[in-house]
């Protein structure tokens, strides 16, 4: 079963009350010609983010930061008042981006332009869609406002992308409506080595769930759900597609051309690039690699050639997980 | 017919028909200039490949862009249909939308716009196939055929309409 056949069987689910009141505009409109133009349904939601599957979203500051994202071919760009680096760094609380570089942004690249907000702050989420970003990451990069609930994200129009360690955990964030799921990986290291262990546990949990289901073994699946508080239909859904019934990027760390094609060998659908670019100091080639290496990540040759475009020394220093701090650690926050 | 993934102009070489899907049009854009794929889908174009276009695959098929908000926007096309395309005509994403239209050999069929562009102006031999009547932008091109390129704004995979691909794996069997 494919991706798109799990859109159609979501829309199913969601849509049957549009439906019913769209045949009832046509009858009270019988013998006019109408033509039902609907926005907002989920479908065009999941359909917005499969168009970005096999790109690269890039994290900006700035509108100069904006067009070397574009000029660079990136599918997106994602407004930050500081990289996660800085907000490393910086310490205090880290708030969703200025208003008015996201929406200058906005009105000078043609690419779609994601923000974040923070963990369960609705009203920061009500701002971006106002202003009108295409997407909004709901991100354990800034400090979180409720960890214990995440933003009801079936009551907006605006897609929404969370991110996840594992597979319930993503599972929870698709039933609160994320139209989009990212490895959470560590923010701001410039270390690989944490969104491939999420990537992994995701893979693992999904390879689990489709054996149950091509063995038929309903209870099995019943009994995941049940222990990883997960609702039992998207456990099934899941087990059917063989893969998470929407798209998944990977994110958090990813630093080089290299990092960025073992996330897509790994099975991502496409990858975030945080403080890997503008923390580094060639972020104009360095952007174009990481774009090439992701669309050409099983042809060898174009990652060596990616590889090539940037200098090991030129790359951002990274920061060594282990000696972060419990607290320090940003994928913690909100499960 | 069996579908197969083109990434490089070696790929094309089995190629009976080609599909440019949606996604982000600077970014195809990019691409396709990085293997030389652009150059040699211009040459099978013109030596009558057929080609549908969708989203940004009709924005690569256009001999001019702009955009509604940036305007020029000064991008890679492969510029083989006397098409003019504006780039994000009906606003951003939370003005994506479903729709039926009307579509000249498909007929009606009930497709997603997503962040869509229109096709603002055709000149000879392309011309408009389809229209939508859009509460904000009007009566606006959608559909458009120049010999063997068909460029549709929308995407028919997203709802599944398959009449969109009968159509042109038929054009593509004549």
């Amino acid at each position: 079963m494919k991706l798109v056949d799990s859109y159609a069987y979501l829309e199913r689910l969601y849509n049957l009350i549009y439906e019913l009141l769209e045949y009832r505009d046509r009858a009270r409109d019988e013998g006019v010609e109408v033509i039902p133009i609907r926005t907002s349904t989920p479908l065009v939601r999941y359909g917005f983010v499969s168009m970005l599957k096999g790109g690269v979203i890039m994290d900006v500051t700035n509108v100069k930061q904006a067009e070397v994202a574009e000029d660079a071919g990136a599918v997106g760009v994602m407004v930050l008042d500081k990289l996660p680096y800085d907000v490393r760094v910086a310490g205090g609380v880290a708030r969703t981006a200025d208003l008015n570089i996201v929406v200058e942004v906005m009105n000078s690249i043609t690419i779609p332009v994601s923000a974040k907000c923070r963990i369960g702050h609705r009203e920061e989420a009500r701002l971006l869609e106002e202003v009108g970003v295409d997407l909004i990451d709901e991100s354990e990069v800034l400090t979180p406002v409720d960890e214990r609930s995440h933003i009801n994200k079936w009551e907006f129009r605006t897609p929404f992308v969370n991110g996840a360690r594992d597979l319930p955990e993503a599972l929870r964030r698709i039933y609160e409506g994320a139209s989009m799921i990212r490895t959470k990986g560590e923010p701001g290291t410039g270390n690989v080595a944490e969104a491939v262990r999420h990537m992994k546990l995701v893979n693992r949990d999904i390879a689990t769930l489709r054996g149950y289901y091509l063995s038929n073994d309903t209870e099995a699946i019943r009994l995941y759900s049940r222990e990883s508080k997960v609702p039992f239909e998207l456990a099934l859904l899941t087990a059917r597609l063989g893969r998470l019934p929407v798209v998944n990027f990977a994110a958090g760390g990813i630093a080089t051309p290299a990092d960025a094609a073992l996330m897509m060998w790994l099975g991502a659908d496409g990858i975030f690039v945080g403080s890997g670019i503008f923390k580094s100091s060639d972020p104009e080639s360095r952007a174009r690699a990481i774009v090439l290496a992701t669309t050409y990540y099983d042809d060898p040759e174009t990652v060596v050639e990616a590889q090539r475009m940037v200098s090991e020394k030129a790359a951002m220093l990274g920061i060594d997980i282990r000696t972060l701090k419990p607290e320090q650690l940003m994928q913690v926050r909100g499960e | 017919m069996e579908p197969v993934l083109v990434k490089k102009p070696s790929d094309l070489v089995a190629v009976d028909s080609l599909i440019i899907p949606g996604g982000e049009s600077t970014t195809i854009g990019s691409l396709l200039q990085v293997r030389g794929l652009g150059e040699r889908i211009v040459e099978l174009a013109e030596g009558g490949l057929p080609i549908m276009g969708t989203c940004a695959g009709a924005i690569l098929l256009a001999k001019r862009v702009a955009d509604r908000v940036v305007g020029e926007t000064g991008q890679y096309t492969l510029g083989v249909m006397n098409i003019e395309v504006l780039r994000n005509a009906f606003g951003r994403q939370r003005d994506s939308f479903i729709a039926e239209v009307e579509v000249e050999g498909i007929g009606r069929v009930r497709v997603a716009f997503i962040r869509a562009p229109a096709i603002r102006s055709t000149w000879h031999p392309a011309r408009i196939t389809g229209y939508l009547n859009h509460p904000t932008a009007g009566s606006v091109g959608v559909a458009a055929t120049q010999g063997n390129l068909l460029a549709l704004t929308f995407h028919p995979e997203i709802t599944g309409e398959r009449r969109v691909y009968e159509y042109f794996i038929s054009l593509s069997r004549r």
